[in-house]
This record gives structure tokens, C-alpha cells and sequence, in this order.
């Protein structure tokens, strides 16, 4: 494997791909007790409709969420109770763009390794564990129709967007689950969990070519060609709907401002367009702007406040959100604040220590094994390397900021979207 | 590869020190031990929320963000946390190591300066907290405990807990209840905030690449001043070994999914008893992993949830079990916990069950001191229970610990309280 160094920030991360297309990246942590794997597919929620074997193929919401589910299913029993017998901790998540499956642990690592790389290539789906997952996940998603915030992020997305189908539910609904079939599992098995849509990412005391060697052994060695995507039609640069409303059981208005942005393109250009949209958001909105202060100072935000950038294929935005007693306020004041940001430019000082303040941050959250290997996964399908953020940090300028702001923080392009309290709550 | 020292630094101020180098990042904590009550457990959650809003020289948000910043984006956020019926109120920081710093300009004694400066020299008028701050931090708080209603699974708990120990001071929400935060005066919170920091024991934690000794120091000069007029014991937490009754609550809201919890008592095991350990193992092989009975009965054989799990309360003696079901599902699933309790009862395990729950167990301890925040929240635990005990060694006694003694703590669980979150029609 291949050693690169990131001096500044005091790590290193060894790579290599093997024959069937996969690549692997370790990142040596000496002195940890734990050490954590993460095995992903560039497969999410957003990915229904897709080509096989020369035909097109749509797929029910929720398809693969389920599909993780039942991945852990194996001929011989469970690969959960396996991992955690062992005294790991695995667990699984689906997101819109990526399905990963991770262990952290202190023991037996090579043995949960094999474990892990088993379970997740080798499909083993029968309709009755289907069914039977079916009245798991409908609890899911039902305690999902519970959260707040999962609604409203959701109900910002469904404004923000026509076609995309990131404004779809990860989870899917009731009614969407229940089309799935084992059938239906095992086409979207085949069609993404191919070692070339894959990548495998390690940290801890652990031999990286022990991780290499383990993979070739127990992955197919040959892989197949990307399977071809379709996202839908080309998204307007407008917000496709300004507002979205719902009522719940809450004590006070819970809302999401998004802002919908020009998404960027796979390679070293995805990372400045996600740092640059931090900062953009820390300038405009962030807990050391002047904005946050008077906003906080009137009651109209408090420390439930957050925001950053996402970027997926096809759709960007930036958002912010949290509890507000007049969100409709709180957008007003925002798009008054880039308004005059535009105006007046951004103060350079406040520029320099956002920037400081930003690289601390995030050099802070390489502590995290889970954060490092779940980064560079996502990296790695964007087509950068997470851990050269430093330079690009460095690269970027008070003017890419104030771009940023000027093309995305306009009325036209936002959605606010509130969940409101049910009268007596 | 890391050391923990703790030594006095004053009079009922202690530091808790972890010397290593492998983090990115410093974390500094300061916090005050203080009964909870009822009557004060708003006022002291209010306290550190009012000092975070500004001090003598960085008198507003944002002069403290400002300052925040050129430290590389380090955090002091306010903290409240329940320990038993201990009230833990003060600041948590995290701040970039000194090693990783771009100019090699030092971070953490700043940052120590800053906290301490939080602590001990708010900005104040006319002798007391600032009006303006109090009135919206009491609005913050007060909003704050109604929020709790936001997150329905969460909720349901709080709300077991508050019903099954109304009489005991651990019914209290550690942010205290919204009645008592209306009376708050600028003047009674700075009374108040002066007797904790005369009368409380202040923990004080660190963790990072500065030796010791050198955090001993920085952190005597910025704890100068501190007032210490003694009654710096910690009181003891009330421990309620059985219940007499089984009490039945049912509450209704505007939800989707009906959220079941039930409160057990320990028979008066705490994380002070010899039979803690196996405490903890019988908690894991009922419902604390993902090979215990409750994951593999109540969800995967039954599916009739997608979370059915049991946790401890360690200073309390409670057990606690939290699932969410739907409405008509309710009686089947709480009949289903109580039969997989009486299986753990009559020992009825596979060996895998008992290896699961005991590496699970042992590895999550085990890899507390990866963690900077895992580690703070131990030890800050620990002192405030008077237990000196690592992570280390609880993990070697749940290893060591025999599986008829797990069976005989499951024996002497008793429920006390089910509480039933349901939907608002029918």
C-alpha cells in the first residue's frame, strides 16, 4: 500500500485498489485501544432509478435502507449478533448517497474484519425475512413521522427541489416498503454492491497490508462495470417552492432555511464548494457573525441553531435551521444581511479568524475514527482526498465567500420550511 | 500511553489531569457539584447559560466568539447534567492541541484563562447579573424544558422517570421546572451564583498533550479568587431498593407511534455496590446490545418494534426500558419484556448470549479513554459518586463477574412504573 503523509495535521493514509476495482484506505492510530472499519457503497436513498443489464429499472423508495437492513442476514444467521459476540459494535447507516456498514471494537479485529467484508458481499435475502422486516422498518418510519427535525429537513428538500430525488424520504414510506421484494433486493445487490462501487476505509493500531491482504481474500476478484444513474430532470436554479408547512405536536415553531446552489463538479472542486460553503455560512449566519448575535439578542434564535453546505450529485444548498418563535423573520433578516454583505463585502478580519476558526474545527474532528473513515469515504466517491483540506482551506479566498453568498443567499432561491405547535400543546 | 493524575488545588477544587498526546485536542471542563433540589435546580441550570453570555472584558456574544476564534475555533459551551441527585453545572471546552496549532502559538492557557474568566468575572450592572442577559436566558431556559416535548422518545422517558420518583429529589429535570424560572431576578441568580461558587466542590478536568504539573499551574493563576467558604461535601443520592406497587400512567399526544416505557428499581445496587458488575452484565443480556433478549425477541422475532432496549441509571438503582410500538401493539409488547425478564431470571442463556453481553460490555469501557468527551463524563461521574474507579478496571469485573450473579440481580428487579406516550384519538 502506498504511504501519503499529511504532516500539518498529523496523520497519514495509506491506499491501495485492487484488482476488482475496490479501494482501500487505512489510516494508522497508535495508542488507540479501539480501531474502526467501514465498509460503503456508493448506493443511497436518492438511487431508484437506475440501469441493469441494459434495461432501466425504478425501484420503490426505501429500497436501499431496506437493503441494509437485510444485509446482515447471512445463510448461517445474523451478522450483527456475530460482530457484537465478538464484543464489537456494528452498526449500519444509509444516507442519500451512500449505504455504509461499520464495527468499531478492541478485540478479534482481523476475524470482524472478514466478518464484515462476508456479510456485506454475499446476498442472502428470503421474502420471509423480507416480511418480516417490513413491520421493523414501518416502526422506523413512523418514529421518523415523530421527529421534528427529520420532518422539517425533509420538508425543506421537497421545497428546494422539483425533480431531485433527495427530497425523497431515505426510509420510504408505509406503502413504498411494501413493493419490496427479495427479488428487488437482490437486483440492487447486484447493481451496486460491486467491489468497484465500493470503498473500504480502516482506523486504528492496525497492519495495513494485513487489511489489503484480508479484502483480496474474501471480496470477488473480479468487478463490473458502474451501473448508469438517473436523477431526473435538470433542477431550475430556483427554489421550486418558497414555503412548507406542517403541523405537529411541538412546543415551539422548528424550522429549516435552505438555500438551493449551482451543484458542484466531482474532483478537488466538491471540497472547495463544501468548505467554501461553511464559510459562507459561519459569515453570514454563524455563531461569531454579527447577524447570529442580534438574532439570539431578540429571541428569535437560540443554541438549537445550526447550519452548513451539502453537496450531492446534481443538487447543493446550503441551509440553517433550529427553534424560532418567527422563522419567517429570522429568513427576512438573513437575506437582508447577504444583501448587504454583497454591498458592502465581508470584513477581512472577520474572514481571517472564520478561516482559523474553521481549520481548528476540523482538525479537532480528526479524533473521530468514525468521522476520518466516513469523510474519506465520501471523498473518495466525489473524487478528492479528504485529508488535503488544510491546503484547500488555505486556498481559498474572501472573494470565493462573498461569490458564494451572491449566487446562492437570494428570495428565489430559498425555502423555508416550518413545523408549526398544535394549538395546545 | 496516558497517565490520570488528580490532585487539590484549593480547598474543594480538584483536577482530574490525563497526560497523552494522542488527540488532536485539549478538553477542559469546570464544573460545580450541587444538591438537586426542586426549588434550585432552575436557578443553577440558568447560571452557566448567564455566565456564557459575557464577562468583564469580552462583555457580549460577540467579543466572545471573537475570542473563541483566534483559539482556532475552540467551544465553551455551558453544561447541565444530573448525576444521581447530584446537579453538575459549569463549562465544557474543546480546543485545538498546542501541538497542532498553524504559528505555533499556544492554545490551551488562553483558553483556561477564558473559561476561568466565564466563571469567576461575569459581566455584571449594578452589582448583579445584566438584566437584559437575565430576562432572555430565562426565556431560553424556559423554552428549553418545554422543548423536551420535541423529541417523543426522549420524553417518554423524562416523564417515567419524573412519575416513578415524584417524591425524590431525582424526579427533578436537570434543568429544573418551568414554574420556578417566571421569579428569577437578576439579583436572586447572582445570589444564588455566589453561594455555588463559595459553597460547591468544583471538578475540574483535563485532557491533552500539557504535562501535569503545567495544567496544575495554569489552572491555580486562573482560579484565582475563587470564593471557598467551606460545605463542599457531596450529598448522597437516595436509593429506593424496591417497589411496593406497580403503578400504570398513560398519557396521550398528537403522535404516530406509541412510545412504551418501564421504570425497574435494582434492590439498591448502585455503581457503589460489589454487585455492580453484575448489574451491568444482566442489563446487557437483557436489553442493553444487539444480542440481548429485547433486541432479538421484541423487534427481531416479533418485529414489533425498531427499538426495544434497557439502560441503567448508575447512581440511582433504576433500570430503565424504552420502546417504541404502535398503540394496539402496547400490551403485547410490555407482556413480551416482562417474559424476557423472567427468562433472564431463570438463567435461561446460550453461551453466545452471556460472551456477547460480557466482550460488549467490557470493549465499550474499554474504549472510554479513546474518547476525550466519554473520558470527561466519566471521571466527572466518578468524583461526583466519591469512586476513584478507571473504566479499565470496571471492564476486568464485568469480564471476571460469574453469570449466577448477573441471574440473582435479575431476580431482584422489581418493575415500579410503565408509562404509555399514545396518540391523541381513539
Amino acid at each position: 500500500m502506498e504511504e501519503q503523509q499529511y504532516e500539518q495535521v498529523g496523520e497519514s493514509l495509506f491506499h491501495t485498489v485492487l484488482d476488482n476495482g475496490l479501494h482501500i484506505y487505512v489510516a494508522p492510530k497508535p495508542g488507540f485501544q479501539k480501531s474502526y472499519a467501514f465498509f460503503a457503497t456508493n448506493y443511497g436513498g436518492m438511487d431508484m432509478r437506475f440501469q441493469l443489464d441494459g434495461k432501466w429499472l425504478n425501484t420503490p423508495a426505501g429500497v436501499a435502507h431496506f437493503l441494509e437492513h437485510k444485509t446482515f442476514d447471512t445463510k448461517e444467521g445474523n451478522a450483527l449478533q456475530d460482530l457484537a459476540a465478538n464484543g464489537a459494535s456494528p452498526n449500519a447507516f444509509t444516507s442519500t448517497s451512500m449505504t455504509g456498514y461499520y464495527f468499531e471494537g478492541t478485540d478479534k479485529f482481523e476475524e470482524n474484519l472478514r466478518i464484515l467484508l462476508s456479510f456485506v458481499s454475499i446476498p442472502y435475502y428470503t421474502q420471509e425475512s423480507v416480511d418480516k422486516e417490513q413491520g421493523i422498518i414501518g416502526q422506523e418510519i413512523r418514529m421518523g413521522d415523530d421527529e421534528p427535525d427529520t420532518q422539517v429537513f425533509y420538508g425543506m428538500l421537497e421545497g428546494l427541489y422539483a425533480h431531485s430525488p433527495i427530497q425523497v424520504n431515505i426510509a420510504g414510506t408505509v406503502e413504498s416498503i411494501a413493493q419490496i421484494t427479495a427479488d428487488t433486493l437482490n437486483l440492487c445487490h447486484k447493481a451496486f454492491y460491486d467491489p468497484g462501487n465500493m470503498v473500504l476505509c480502516v482506523a486504528g493500531d492496525v497492519e495495513p497490508e494485513r487489511v489489503a491482504a484480508i479484502a483480496r481474500e474474501i471480496l470477488p476478484a473480479q468487478g463490473h462495470p458502474r451501473v448508469e444513474r438517473d436523477y431526473g430532470e435538470a433542477e431550475a436554479p430556483q427554489a421550486h417552492k418558497g414555503d412548507w408547512e406542517k403541523v405537529m405536536a411541538v412546543s415551539t415553531p422548528i424550522f429549516q432555511l435552505g438555500f438551493k446552489d449551482t451543484p458542484p463538479e466531482k474532483g478537488a472542486g466538491w471540497l472547495k464548494w463544501e468548505l467554501t460553503g461553511n464559510l459562507a455560512c459561519e459569515a453570514l449566519l454563524g455563531t461569531s457573525s454579527p447577524l447570529y448575535a442580534k438574532l439570539y439578542g431578540e429571541g428569535l434564535v437560540n443554541e438549537s441553531f445550526g447550519y452548513g453546505s451539502e453537496a450531492y450529485p446534481g443538487a447543493a444548498f446550503l441551509c440553517a435551521g433550529g427553534e424560532s418563535r418567527d422563522p419567517a423573520a429570522v429568513r427576512n433578516a438573513v437575506l437582508a444581511e447577504a444583501e448587504r454583505l454583497c454591498r458592502e463585502g465581508l470584513d477581512e478580519a472577520l474572514f481571517q479568524r472564520l478561516k482559523k476558526a474553521a481549520y481548528g474545527y476540523t482538525v479537532r474532528s480528526l479524533n473521530s475514527f468514525e468521522n476520518i473513515c466516513v469523510s474519506q469515504a465520501m471523498a473518495h466517491f466525489n473524487g478528492y482526498e479528504y485529508l488535503t483540506f488544510p491546503q484547500c482551506f488555505a486556498a481559498i479566498t474572501k472573494a470565493d465567500v462573498e461569490e458564494c453568498i451572491r449566487r446562492a443567499v437570494t428570495r428565489e432561491r430559498s425555502t423555508l420550511a416550518v413545523i408549526r405547535p398544535k394549538e395546545g400543546v | 500511553m496516558s497517565t490520570v493524575t488528580r490532585n487539590q488545588l484549593m480547598p474543594g477544587v480538584f483536577l482530574t489531569s490525563i497526560h497523552t498526546p494522542k488527540f488532536k485536542s485539549s478538553m477542559l471542563s469546570m464544573t460545580l457539584l450541587t444538591p438537586l433540589r426542586k426549588e434550585t435546580a432552575a436557578v443553577n441550570a440558568l447560571i452557566p447559560f448567564l455566565l456564557r453570555r459575557g464577562s468583564e472584558s469580552h462583555p457580549d456574544m460577540q467579543s466572545l466568539a471573537a475570542a473563541l476564534d483566534q483559539l482556532y475555533g475552540g467551544s465553551i459551551e455551558p453544561a447541565v447534567r444530573k448525576r444521581g441527585e447530584t446537579q453538575c453545572v459549569g463549562f465544557v471546552g474543546s480546543f485545538l492541541d498546542d501541538a497542532y496549532a498553524l504559528d505555533r502559538s499556544r492554545v490551551l492557557e488562553p483558553a483556561a484563562g477564558l473559561m476561568g474568566e466565564l466563571l469567576l468575572r461575569p459581566y455584571t450592572q449594578e452589582g448583579a447579573f445584566c438584566p437584559e442577559y437575565t430576562q432572555q436566558e430565562k426565556a431560553n431556559l424556559a423554552d428549553r424544558i418545554r422543548a423536551e416535548i420535541n423529541d417523543k422518545r426522549q420524553y417518554a422517558v423524562s416523564r417515567l422517570v419524573e412519575e416513578m420518583c415524584a417524591g425524590e429529589p431525582y424526579g427533578v429535570g436537570r434543568m429544573g421546572r418551568e414554574e420556578d424560572v417566571e421569579p428569577i431576578t437578576p439579583q436572586s441568580a447572582w445570589e444564588q451564583y455566589q453561594a455555588l461558587l463559595a459553597h460547591s466542590r468544583l471538578e475540574v478536568y483535563y485532557c491533552g498533550s500539557t504535562q501535569p504539573q503545567e495544567v496544575g499551574r495554569i489552572l491555580e493563576k486562573v482560579l484565582k479568587g475563587l470564593p471557598r467558604e467551606g460545605g463542599y461535601e457531596v450529598g448522597e443520592t437516595i436509593v429506593t431498593p424496591l417497589a411496593l406497587q406497580i403503578r400504570q400512567v398513560t398519557e396521550s399526544l398528537d403522535v404516530a407511534q406509541g412510545k412504551l416505557t418501564m421504570g425497574f428499581r435494582t434492590g439498591g445496587i448502585t455503581m457503589a455496590d460489589s454487585r455492580y458488575p453484575a448489574l451491568i452484565l444482566c442489563n446487557a443480556l437483557f436489553g442493553g446490545t444487539t444480542t440481548a433478549k429485547l433486541f432479538l425477541n421484541v423487534r427481531e422475532r416479533l418485529s414489533l418494534c425498531y427499538y426495544a432496549s434497557s439502560s441503567l441509571d448508575r447512581y440511582k438503582g433504576v433500570m430503565l426500558v424504552s420502546s417504541g410500538v404502535e398503540f394496539a401493539d402496547k400490551q403485547r409488547a410490555e407482556d413480551e419484556i416482562l417474559a424476557q425478564l423472567e427468562a433472564c431470571r431463570r438463567g435461561e442463556f446460550e453461551p453466545w448470549e452471556v460472551d456477547g453481553a460480557r466482550s460488549y460490555t467490557a470493549s465499550s469501557l474499554m474504549t472510554i479513554p479513546d474518547s476525550q468527551s466519554r473520558q470527561e463524563d466519566w471521571w466527572m461521574s466518578q468524583t461526583a459518586a466519591g469512586l476513584a474507579q478507571s473504566p479499565q478496571e470496571l471492564a476486568q469485573a464485568v469480564k471476571d463477574v460469574a453469570l449466577e450473579d448477573a441471574v440473582a440481580v435479575a431476580k431482584g428487579l422489581s418493575l415500579d412504573t410503565v408509562y404509555f406516550l399514545k396518540g391523541a384519538e381513539g
